[in-house]
C-alpha cells in the first residue's frame, strides 16, 4: 500500500518537473515573440517591465488573473467554463509520452506515437465548444473554421507519422529517436522531407497559428472561437495554443531531428546525447512559428482547405508509397536497419 | 475488488450513462457531446482489456475526426426540439419492450454455458505489442476482408461526391494554374516618364 | 512461397473485376463529354473481361484460399457468371435512359461495377468477415444508385427508405453472425458448420442466432413481413436502377443464403426451415394478392418480387440438394425474366417520359406487334405457362418440396400462383385487347435496348424449351 502511495507520488513529483518548466515555456515564449516580432518589423517590443522587459509575461499573467470572466447572459454555462479546460487537458497530457533523453520519459508506452496523434485531434474541441456555447455569431463562423481545418490536416499529419512509423519501425517515440543514431543526414528529415515538410507545416496549421489562423481571423471575424472570453478563461486559451506550438515543435525535434541525439555524433563532448539538443531542436522550429506570423499574410479559407486537401494529402500518400519501395530495397544508410527491425 | 475491476465498473458506468444521456437530452449538441464521452470512456475499458492499439485508434478515428465533423452538421441544424419529444414519449412503451428483449435475450444467450468467447484469454507478458500482432494478423489472415473494407470506403467517397457535388454556373474557383502562370507583364505595366522640373508641376504638392 | 503465390490468385475474378472497375473510375474523370462514352464501353468491357476469367478459373472441385476467408466452387463459379451477365444487360437498357433524365452516367457504371464486385465477394465468401463485407459494399453502391437521380423527390425519398432498412437488416444479421461468433469461436463458415454439427446442443445461442440470421436474410431479400420497403424503392428509384437492383442482387442474395443457411448452419436445418415455411408463404400469398391491385406496373412487379422470392425459398426450405439446385434455377431465371418486363418499361419511355403506368401498355400489339410479343412471353414465364422457363422453374421448386414430403406446401404454392397468373394476364389483355392511349413508343430508345429486349425474351423462351443444360449446371453446382 506505502509503495503505491510513494508510487502515485514519484509520478507525480515527475509531472510538475515536466509541467513547471513547460509553463515558464509558454510565458517567455510569448515574450520572445513579441520580441521577435518586433525586431522583425523594426521595433523594439517589450522594454518596460523588468531589465529589457524580462517581467512582462508575469505582468501579463498578474493583470489577467486579476480581471473578471463574463458568461455572456444566453451562453450555455457549463460548456463555457469548460471549453477552456478542454483546450489545454490535451495540450498538456501529450507530454507524458515526449521522451527527453535515453529513458527520460514519465510514460514510456507502445503506442505513443497513436496518442500524440489521437490527443492532438482532441484540442479542437475546445475551440468548438468555446465558439458555441457562447452563442456568439463571430464564435461560432471560428468553431466552424476550426473544425473542417482539423480534420483536413489531421489526416495529411496521420499519413506524414505513418512514414515515420514505417521508417522507425516502432510507434515508440523513444524507439524512433534511436532509430536515427548516426548523426545528421540519418536522422529523418532528409529520407522524409516531404513528409518533414507536410508534418510541420500541417503543425502549425492545428494549432492554428499564423498564416493559418482563419479560427481567430482579428481582422475577419473579431477574434473568432474566443471573442466572448475575458481574463483567465481567454488566458487558458493562449496557454493552450503556446503549450501546443512548444509541442509541436518538440515532436518535429523528436521524429525528423534525432530528438535528444546530437547533430555532431562522433565528437567528443558535443557528440554526446543530451536534452539540451533537443531543447534546442526545440527552440529552432519554435522560432520558425515566429517568423511565419511576421511574414506571411493569412491565407483565405478556401485557399487552407484546398492546400490540405488537394496537395498535402495527396503529397504524402506518394511519399509513403516512394519510401515503401526504399525499405523494399533496403536503401541505405536509413533503411536498411528499418527493415530488418520489421523482418525480425 | 481490484483496482482494475474498479476502474472497469467506473468506465462502464460513465459509457452506459453517457449513452443513455445520448437519447434523452433536448439538445442536439449535448447529445453529440455525450457521445463522445461515451466513446472515451469505451476507448478507457479498451485500454484496460490490454487494447491499446484499438482504444487510442477509437478516441483517434471517431472522437477526433468522426464526432468533429458530426458536431459541425449538428450545430449547424436549426432544429425544433418540441416534435422530437413527442416522439419519444409516444414510442417509449415499444422501445422500452424491445429494449427489455434484447437484455433478455443477451442475458440468456451470455448465461449460456456454450458461449466459447465467455472464457477468459491468457494474459501476455511485458514485451507484447498489441500494435505488432494487430497489423501481422491484418495484413496476413485478414488481408482479402482489409481490402474489400478499402473498396467499401472507395465506395462511400465516390457516392458522398456524386451525390453532393453539383456544379453551379455561378460559382467562383480558384484557377490555381492561371494564378501561378501570370507574369508581372500582365499585371503591371511601368509608364516611362520624363522627369518633370519643380517650376512646371503645382507647388502646393510639396506642402500636401 | 509458391503456393502461397497461387493462393493469392485463386480470386483472380474479384482482382480483374476491382481493377478494371478503378480504371474507369479514373477514364471517367478525364472525359468531356456529358454521355462519357468511354466509360460506358470500359465497363461493359471490364464484365466481359470477368466473365471469361470467372469461365478460365473455374475449378473442378471447391478451393477454399486466402486464410479461409474465400471459396471457389461451381455454385460460385455460376452465380457470378449470371450476375455479371445481368449487370450487362442492365447497363445496356440503362445508358439512354439515364441519359435522358441527367443521372451522371459516369457514377452509375461505376457503382454498378463496384455492386458486381461485392456481389461476386458474396457468392463466394468462406468467412463470415467476407460474406459481411461484400454485402455492404453490395448495398452501399445500390443506395447510391437509387439516389442518383437528385433532382426526383421520390428517387432520394426511396434511397433513404432504403438506406435505414438496409442498415437495419444488416445490424440485424450482423448480431446474428455476432452470437454465432461468441458460439463457436470462429467465423469461417465451415468451422462454424462443423461446430453447430458437433456439439447439437449448443441450443439458446445458436437459436438466436438462426432468427437474426434468417431476419436478415428475409430483409434483404424482401420477404413478407420484411418486405415494406420493396414496392417504394422499385418505384421510387429511376428505372434502370430498379432493373439493377430487381435482377444481379437477388442472385447474390440467393447464394448468401446458401452460404449462411446451408454451409453454416446447414444441422439446424430443422430450426430454420420452419422459419423459411412461414416467410414462404406469406411471401406467396401477400405477394400476389396485393400485386392485383396495382395500377403501377413498377409497384406491381415488385410485389410479384415478392411473390417470386417465397418460391425461392420454397426450394431452400426443402433443405436436399434437389431443393438448393432448383432454387438457384429459379434465382437465375427469375432474375432473367425480371430484368426483361424492367426493361420492356425503359423501352417504352423517353425523355419526359415514363412508360410506369399499366395503361401505357394498352394496345401496345396495334403499334408495336413484336414488342408486345415479347412482353407477352415475359407475362406468360413469370406466370408460369408452359413451355415457358417459368413454368421449369416453379416445377423444379415444387418437386423438390414434394419429395421432402411437404405436400401441402406445393399445394399452397400452386393455388397463389394461380392467383398471381391473374395480373400478368392483365398485362396481356392491356396490350392486344384495348385501344391505344396517348402516345407510347419505343421511338425513345436505341437499337441497343431493342435488340437486347428481344434477345432477353427469347431467351426466356428459349431456356423454357430447353432447360435442360442449365438445370443440370444448377442441380452439379450441389453435387
Amino acid at each position: 500500500m506505502v509503495e503505491t502511495i510513494w508510487q502515485v507520488l514519484l509520478i507525480l513529483i515527475k509531472i510538475v518537473v515536466i509541467l513547471v518548466p513547460l509553463m515558464l515555456g509558454v510565458a517567455y515564449l510569448t515574450y520572445a515573440e513579441r520580441k521577435i516580432i518586433g525586431y522583425m518589423q523594426v521595433r523594439i517590443g517589450p522594454n518596460r517591465v523588468g531589465p529589457r522587459g524580462w517581467l512582462q509575461p508575469i505582468a501579463d499573467a498578474m493583470k489577467l488573473l486579476m480581471k473578471e470572466i463574463i458568461v455572456p447572459s444566453n451562453a450555455n454555462r457549463f460548456l463555457f467554463v469548460i471549453a477552456p479546460m478542454l483546450s489545454l487537458g490535451p495540450a498538456l497530457a501529450a507530454w507524458a509520452v515526449i521522451p527527453f533523453g535515453d529513458g527520460m520519459v514519465l510514460a514510456d508506452i507502445d503506442a505513443g506515437l497513436l496518442y500524440v496523434l489521437a490527443l492532438s485531434s482532441l484540442g479542437v474541441y475546445g475551440v468548438i465548444i468555446a465558439g458555441w456555447a457562447a452563442n456568439s455569431k463571430y464564435g461560432l463562423l471560428g468553431a466552424m473554421r476550426s473544425a473542417a481545418q482539423m480534420v483536413a490536416y489531421e489526416i495529411a499529419m496521420g499519413f506524414a507519422l505513418v512514414g515515420v512509423l514505417m521508417a522507425a519501425g516502432s510507434l515508440n517515440l523513444g524507439a524512433i529517436v534511436r532509430a536515427q543514431a548516426g548523426g545528421v543526414l540519418h536522422w529523418f528529415w532528409l529520407p522524409l522531407l516531404p513528409l518533414f515538410l507536410v508534418y510541420f507545416i500541417s503543425g502549425v496549421a492545428e494549432t492554428n497559428r499564423a498564416p493559418f489562423d482563419v479560427a481567430e481571423g482579428e481582422s475577419e471575424i473579431v477574434a473568432g472561437f474566443h471573442v466572448e472570453y475575458s481574463g483567465m478563461a481567454f488566458a487558458v486559451f493562449f496557454l493552450a495554443e503556446y503549450a501546443n506550438m512548444i509541442l509541436i515543435a518538440a515532436l518535429t525535434a523528436i521524429m525528423f531531428a534525432g530528438g535528444w541525439l546530437s547533430p555532431f555524433a562522433g565528437i567528443p563532448v558535443l557528440g554526446a546525447p543530451s536534452l539540451l539538443w533537443l531543447l534546442a531542436k526545440t527552440a529552432f522550429f519554435l522560432f520558425f512559428f515566429l517568423w511565419f506570423r511576421a511574414t506571411f499574410p493569412r491565407y483565405r479559407y478556401d485557399q487552407i482547405m484546398r492546400l490540405g486537401w488537394k496537395v498535402f494529402i495527396p503529397l504524402t500518400i506518394v511519399w509513403l508509397l516512394v519510401e515503401g519501395v526504399a525499405i523494399m530495397a533496403r536503401v541505405g544508410p536509413w533503411f536498411d536497419h528499418a527493415a530488418a527491425a520489421a523482418g525480425s | 475488488m481490484t483496482f482494475e475491476k474498479f476502474v472497469f465498473y467506473v468506465f462502464a458506468l460513465i459509457t452506459v450513462y453517457a449513452a443513455f444521456r445520448v437519447i434523452t437530452v433536448r439538445n442536439p449538441v449535448h447529445a453529440v457531446l455525450h457521445l463522445v464521452l461515451a466513446f472515451f470512456s469505451s476507448a478507457g475499458i479498451w485500454l484496460l482489456a490490454e487494447a491499446e492499439f484499438l482504444g487510442i485508434t477509437l478516441v483517434l478515428v471517431y472522437v477526433g475526426a468522426v464526432m468533429v465533423l458530426f458536431l459541425f452538421v449538428v450545430m449547424m441544424l436549426d432544429v425544433n426540439l418540441a416534435p422530437l419529444r413527442e416522439g419519444f414519449v409516444r414510442y417509449l412503451p415499444v422501445g422500452g419492450a424491445i429494449g427489455g428483449l434484447m437484455i433478455l435475450e443477451m442475458s440468456l444467450i451470455l448465461a449460456s454455458r456454450h458461449f466459447a468467447a465467455a472464457k477468459a484469454l491468457p494474459p501476455h507478458g511485458p514485451h507484447y505489442s498489441n500494435t505488432r500482432e494487430l497489423g501481422a494478423l491484418l495484413y496476413t489472415d485478414y488481408a482479402y476482408p482489409f481490402e474489400i473494407a478499402a473498396f467499401i470506403l472507395l465506395v462511400a467517397i465516390v457516392a458522398a461526391i456524386a451525390l453532393t457535388l453539383r456544379r453551379r454556373p455561378d460559382a467562383r474557383r480558384q484557377q490555381v494554374g492561371e494564378q501561378v502562370r501570370v507574369r508581372r507583364q500582365d499585371r503591371v505595366r511601368l509608364v516611362a516618364m520624363a522627369a518633370e522640373s519643380r517650376s512646371a508641376g503645382p507647388a502646393e504638392e510639396e506642402g500636401s | 512461397m509458391s503456393s502461397e503465390l497461387s493462393d493469392v490468385l485463386v480470386p483472380l475474378p474479384e482482382i480483374v473485376l476491382a481493377g478494371l472497375a478503378s480504371l474507369v473510375l479514373i477514364v471517367d474523370v478525364f472525359q468531356r463529354s456529358r454521355q462519357r462514352p468511354a466509360t460506358y464501353y470500359l465497363a461493359q468491357l471490364s464484365l466481359l473481361a470477368t466473365m471469361v476469367t470467372v469461365w478460365a478459373t473455374a475449378p473442378d472441385q471447391p478451393v477454399v484460399a486466402l486464410h479461409g476467408t474465400y471459396i471457389a466452387d461451381t455454385m460460385a463459379v455460376v452465380l457470378k457468371l449470371f450476375l455479371l451477365l445481368m449487370v450487362l444487360g442492365v447497363f445496356v437498357y440503362g445508358r439512354r435512359y439515364l441519359d435522358q433524365r441527367g443521372v451522371a452516367p459516369g457514377e452509375f457504371h461505376v457503382l454498378g461495377l463496384f455492386g458486381a464486385l461485392g456481389m461476386m465477394i458474396l457468392v463466394s465468401a468462406h468467412s463470415f468477415l467476407t460474406l459481411y463485407l461484400g454485402l455492404e459494399l453490395m448495398a452501399l453502391s445500390i443506395y447510391a444508385m437509387v439516389a442518383l437521380h437528385r433532382d426526383s423527390r421520390a428517387a432520394s425519398e426511396a434511397a433513404m427508405k432504403y438506406f435505414v432498412l438496409g442498415a437495419l437488416a444488416s445490424g440485424m444479421l450482423l448480431y446474428g453472425i455476432s452470437i454465432l461468433y461468441g458460439a463457436t469461436g470462429s467465423l469461417d463458415i465451415a468451422t462454424v458448420g462443423a461446430r453447430i454439427g458437433d456439439q447439437a446442443q449448443l441450443g439458446v445461442p445458436v437459436a438466436f442466432a438462426l432468427t437474426f440470421i434468417v431476419v436478415g436474410l428475409a430483409f434483404k431479400f424482401g420477404a413478407v413481413p420484411f418486405h415494406m420497403w420493396v414496392p417504394d424503392i422499385y418505384d421510387g428509384a429511376p428505372t434502370a436502377v430498379t432493373l439493377y437492383l430487381g435482377s444481379a442482387p437477388k442472385i447474390a442474395a440467393f447464394g448468401m443464403a446458401i452460404r449462411l443457411l446451408a454451409d453454416a448452419m446447414g444441422s439446424s436445418l430443422a430450426d430454420w426451415s420452419g422459419m423459411l415455411v412461414i416467410l414462404s408463404v406469406l411471401s406467396m400469398g401477400l405477394g400476389n394478392l396485393v400485386a392485383i391491385a396495382q395500377t403501377n406496373i413498377k409497384r406491381m412487379l415488385a410485389y410479384s418480387t415478392i411473390s417470386h422470392v417465397g418460391f425461392i425459398f420454397l426450394g431452400i426450405l426443402a433443405g436436399t440438394a434437389e431443393g438448393y439446385g432448383s432454387a438457384m434455377f429459379y434465382a437465375l431465371t427469375y432474375a432473367l425474366m425480371s430484368l426483361g418486363s424492367f426493361g420492356m418499361i425503359i423501352l417504352l419511355s423517353r425523355r419526359g417520359f415514363e412508360a410506369d403506368r399499366l395503361d401505357d401498355f394498352k394496345g401496345l400489339n396495334a403499334r408495336h406487334p413484336w414488342f408486345a410479343a415479347m412482353m407477352l412471353i415475359l407475362m406468360f414465364s413469370l406466370a408460369g405457362v408452359p413451355p415457358l422457363v417459368g413454368f421449369y422453374a416453379k416445377l423444379a421448386v415444387l418437386q423438390a418440396v414434394v419429395h421432402v414430403g411437404q405436400v401441402w406446401l406445393a399445394a399452397v404454392a400452386v393455388l397463389f400462383s394461380v392467383i398471381g397468373a391473374f395480373y400478368y394476364l392483365r398485362v396481356v389483355k392491356l396490350m392486344y385487347f384495348d385501344a391505344p392511349e396517348g402516345e407510347v413508343g419505343v421511338a425513345g430508345q436505341g437499337l441497343d435496348v431493342r435488340v437486347l429486349l428481344s434477345l432477353n425474351a427469347l431467351a426466356v423462351l428459349g431456356l423454357g424449351l430447353f432447360p435442360g443444360a442449365l438445370l443440370g449446371w444448377c442441380m452439379a453446382a450441389f453435387g
